[in-house]
């Protein structure tokens, strides 16, 4: 764990990293919002559109994003972790 | 309506698609009928490799024609059918099989066909996501991938630009002596029926050798360079014809999209299209063993398709000599995709007259009616037949 | 992994969560499977100001011997006949590990998911579902301050008005596409049950600053341009407003979050898969909930959009019948007979205005997976040709966003569904079935019930 992350653990919240930036939210916050917090979107479209969550459960894979290296992850259905990697938008790195 | 026809297509999937293009081309009046869309099942099923195989010396000409076309009309093709000269890897895992891409190399070179041997070295440095360790691979950089779907519809296209006319979905219930009756009562009349109907060509004609060949896909989603070239183990002609009823064998391709298609799998005596679980396991696993992180890609689609698969390989293209009227264009297997545009050509010349590009002879029907030595040996689907 | 259970429920929302606790009361093996993080469902989850019921039941679910698997998402049946089968998980995680689960009786709790209708504009960030910014909200997106229109169809537009108000945002207007005429035999409905009537009041006097539109509807969603913070990414276009129609009136109004969602779709992938029959979309059960296959059950959203307490009678039902107290599950059924007037009014109350089918531009997209255009799908004979020529459909998400769409705009319906049931890591499919260990044995002997499995 980094020294921020643990830092934001005893003050009763969740660092992560979203595009190298370091967030702070709440403990249980999604992904997805945490990327909305980033002021960030969540991918680029086939035709390179950006794109943001839009059905928040799940089924519309809008909010797919990198979680530490591996890609495609929903990130409405994944919950924050201290030192979590999240990059958004990229290429679609190999996993 | 319309009236008498010369040329009747009877399906719409990349077959009968080039051959109502290359009727159309002869200044045939043509019609095409189809049960449902363009190109909507083996078409739509299939991988999508324009390839050279040396199987057999009819399927080396067969193929190596319709792989001459591919490249005379792929200037032409839209973008959505995603023609893109990507080259095929035969791989090969050891000196017996290096032993092969030798031998393969100097077949194709006897037929014009130039490929490239690479060793360890160099297809560790073509396809740096290929295992380690790998004895080299034949590269056949000629071959192409495309998507069938499109590339169905463009031919159609084509032929319709050419005069050919294509009739709303109708399902033909009979076709015989030059006569179309379809389910709903009405009759199209013509000279000649071409039979493109790929496994339900049996349907219209019971008689005809052919099985379904149930084959199994997955789609991944978008990993773009992740392959480079479509990837085929050496050893696909030996599992791909094995005599066991299932057999599943690694041949991977980068689509456009970015997407990685991955294939195969044969299977005799499958009548549904349900998923074979373990087949399916089965295929994926071999895949691994030559490409170690596919696991970590995420499929989002399988599915599966029925080949027309013919006893001694080859499909049957030509005149039915049981009924004057009827032209057979089905039995293509597993390369119907490539080898449309020289059915097209084959059955365009044998309704016309004219010289086709290569001999018709492999490829008639006839070879499977009772006294040519085909049917005393081969009407039967047995283990003879994939020696 | 490998994990047995007596009995399997799939869905941990209200249904999921009834049956399970009914389930398990007889001491039987109970496993739940939801991809979500936390229980709940989209209705419950994490942060709701829950009502009591709510609460309760909730409480007896955390305590009852029930093994949750939270963030598991269940990609296919393996294996299904008479005496039970196998279903294969994946987990959420970036490792996506694989798990096989073993049941003797599975039921189905798979709810249900947003339409959505393609506008100008709507594929733009900040535009999102109505539950689906109301799932982001809980999921810890801050919206205090921020202006939100709400729009669409349906009881949930004012539940989830009423929510984003109570979390401090601003609801510029809240517009329904029924007419009140439409409406009113919801509202009859409602009277004969006061809990639903007295929540949709409560809902109303919170938002009663906001104006409840009827025959309104958004006719696009407009960007403007921003710099980007901390991303770097510049010039990206950024909800600004959104244009309203109501009757011959258009105007526009300038907001943060666009949440607009056109009623539901019952999520029956999973039951479709199993071979379960199915009619007008919906799963056919029952009166004890038993699909048409063997040993599945089915309550919930997948049987028919009737709110809360409809699936939670259901789940009940379905629990007891699975676990073969087929006395107790059928004396329940009785009071599902009496919801059925609610169902129908909901379903006429939710029902498009077909000038809704007008809304997208021939440049608007459709399939947001795969960015095909309504003109591309104009002329197409079905769902499957319209995907093949124009890759509708083709996308990660299976065609659940587009379909929805595509099934009010031309009248497709969806093909058939295959594994994996949704995007699943190849590792996933590759592996064999994992051996279980014997659930149970000849000691699960369910005597009544059993007859019709």
């Amino acid at each position: 764990m980094t020294e921020r992350a643990s830092t934001a653990l005893l003050s009763g919240g969740v660092a992560l990293s979203v595009d190298g930036v370091i967030v702070q939210v709440p403990p249980g916050t999604t992904v997805a919002a945490a990327v909305c917090v980033a002021g960030a979107w969540t991918r680029r479209s086939v035709s390179g559109e950006p794109r943001a969550p839009l059905c928040g459960m799940g089924i519309c894979l809008e909010c797919r994003v990198s979680i530490d290296g591996a890609p495609y992850q929903r990130a409405c259905q994944t919950l924050c972790a201290p030192g979590m990697q999240v990059s958004t938008c990229g290429e679609p790195a190999l996993p | 309506m319309t009236g008498h026809a010369d040329v009747i297509v009877i399906g719409a999937g990349i077959v009968g698609s080039a051959c109502a293009r290359a009727c159309a081309a002869q200044g045939l009046k043509t019609l095409v009928l189809d049960a449902a869309g363009v190109g909507g099942g083996a078409t739509a099923a299939g991988m999508g490799h324009i390839v050279v195989m040396d199987d057999s010396p009819a399927q080396l000409a067969l193929t190596r024609r319709s792989q001459q076309l591919w490249e005379g009309i792929s200037a032409e093709l839209p973008a959505d059918v995603e023609f893109e000269r990507r080259g095929t890897l035969w791989v090969a895992v050891d000196e017996e099989e290096m032993h092969e891409v030798r031998r393969k190399q100097a077949v194709y070179a006897a037929a014009g066909v130039r490929t490239e041997v690479l060793d360890a070295r160099a297809v560790a440095g073509a396809e740096p996501e290929l295992r380690p360790g790998l004895a080299g691979a034949l590269l056949a950089p000629a071959d192409a991938v495309l998507y069938p779907p499109a590339a169905a519809a463009w031919l159609l296209q084509q032929a319709v630009s050419l005069g050919a006319e294509r009739l709303g979905p109708q399902r033909v219930a009979a076709a015989a002596r030059g006569e179309v009756r379809m389910e709903d009562g009405s009759k199209l009349c013509a000279r000649w029926i071409v039979n493109a109907c790929g496994v339900g060509a049996t349907q219209l004609l019971p008689e005809l050798p052919i099985r379904k060949r149930r084959g199994h896909l997955v789609i991944t989603d978008r990993y773009p360079g992740f392959v480079h070239h479509q990837l085929v183990e050496l050893g696909y002609l030996k599992s791909a014809h094995a005599v066991a009823d299932e057999s599943a064998a690694f041949n991977v391709q980068p689509r456009q999209t970015g997407q990685i298609l991955i294939g195969s799998s044969r299977e005799f005596g499958a009548e549904d299209t349900e998923i074979n679980r373990s087949l399916l396991a089965a295929m994926l696993r071999r895949a691994e063993i030559y490409l170690p992180r596919i696991g970590r890609l995420r499929a989002i689609r399988a599915w599966t398709g029925f080949r027309a698969a013919t006893p001694d390989k080859l499909p049957l293209i030509g005149p039915w000599p049981e009924d004057g009227s009827l032209m057979l264009a089905t039995g293509h297997e597993g390369l119907g995709i490539t080898t449309s545009l020289a059915t097209g050509e084959l059955v365009a010349a044998e309704i016309t007259g004219i010289r086709p590009g290569i001999a018709a002879e492999p490829y008639l029907p006839a070879r499977f009616l009772n006294g040519s030595p085909a049917a005393s040996e081969q009407l039967l689907f047995g283990e003879a037949a994939y020696d | 992994m490998t994990q047995t259970f007596d009995i399997l429920v799939i869905g941990a929302g209200p249904a999921g969560v009834a049956a399970a606790t009914a389930a398990a009361e007889g001491g039987l093996r109970v496993g739940v499977v939801d991809d979500n993080p936390s229980t709940g469902g989209q209705i419950w989850r994490r942060g709701a100001a829950s009502p009591a019921a709510a609460r309760r039941w909730m409480e007896q679910f955390e305590s009852a011997a029930i093994t949750r698997l939270m963030g598991w998402q269940v990609i296919d049946c393996l294996r299904l006949g008479p005496d039970g089968g196998v279903l294969r998980a994946e987990g959420n995680t970036p490792g996506g590990e694989a798990a096989d689960l073993h049941f003797r009786r599975l039921i189905l709790a798979t709810g249900a998911r947003e339409r959505f209708l393609p506008f100008p504009g709507w594929t733009l960030p900040n535009v999102m579902g109505a539950g689906g910014l109301d799932a982001m909200v809980r999921g810890g997106l801050p919206i205090e301050a921020k202006r939100v229109v709400v729009a669409g169809t349906g009881p949930l537009l004012l539940a989830v008005a009423a929510h984003l108000k109570e979390r401090g945002a601003q609801v510029m207007a809240i517009c329904e596409q029924a007419s009140p005429a439409q409406m009113a035999p919801l509202g009859w409905a409602l009277l004969r049950q006061p809990s639903k009537l007295r929540q949709g009041m409560g809902y109303r006097w919170t938002t009663r600053k906001t104006p409840y539109l009827t025959r309104c509807w958004p006719l696009a969603a407009l960007a403007e341009s921003s710099v980007g913070e901390s991303d770097g990414q510049n010039s990206q276009p950024r909800l600004r407003s959104v244009r309203l129609q109501r009757e011959g009136r258009q105007w526009t109004v300038e907001c943060d979050y666009l949440a607009c969602g056109f009623h539901l779709i019952p999520n029956t992938e999973l039951a479709a898969l199993l071979g379960c029959a199915m009619r007008d979309g919906f799963i056919v059960t029952d009166e004890q909930m038993q699909t048409s296959m063997p040993g599945v059950w089915c309550a919930g959203e997948p049987t028919s959009i009737g709110g809360v307490e409809c699936s939670l009678l259901e789940g009940q039902i379905a629990g007891l019948a699975a676990a073969g107290k087929t006395g107790a599950a059928l004396a329940l059924s009785k009071r599902r007979a009496g919801m059925q007037a609610f169902v129908e009014a909901l379903e006429r109350a939710c029902r498009l205005d077909p000038r809704l089918r007008d809304l997208a531009a021939e440049e608007t997209i459709v399939c947001r997976c795969e960015d095909v255009r309504m003109a591309a799908l104009r002329g197409r004979s079905d769902g499957r040709d319209a995907k093949l020529h124009t890759r509708c459909g083709m996308g990660p998400c299976q065609g659940r966003i587009c379909g929805g769409a595509t099934e009010f705009l031309f009248g497709w319906r969806a093909g058939q569904v295959r594994p994996p049931l949704y995007p699943a890591l190849v590792s996933s499919l590759m592996e064999e079935e994992a051996a279980g260990s014997v659930a149970g044995g000849a000691e699960y002997a369910v005597s009544e019930g059993i007859e019709n499995v």
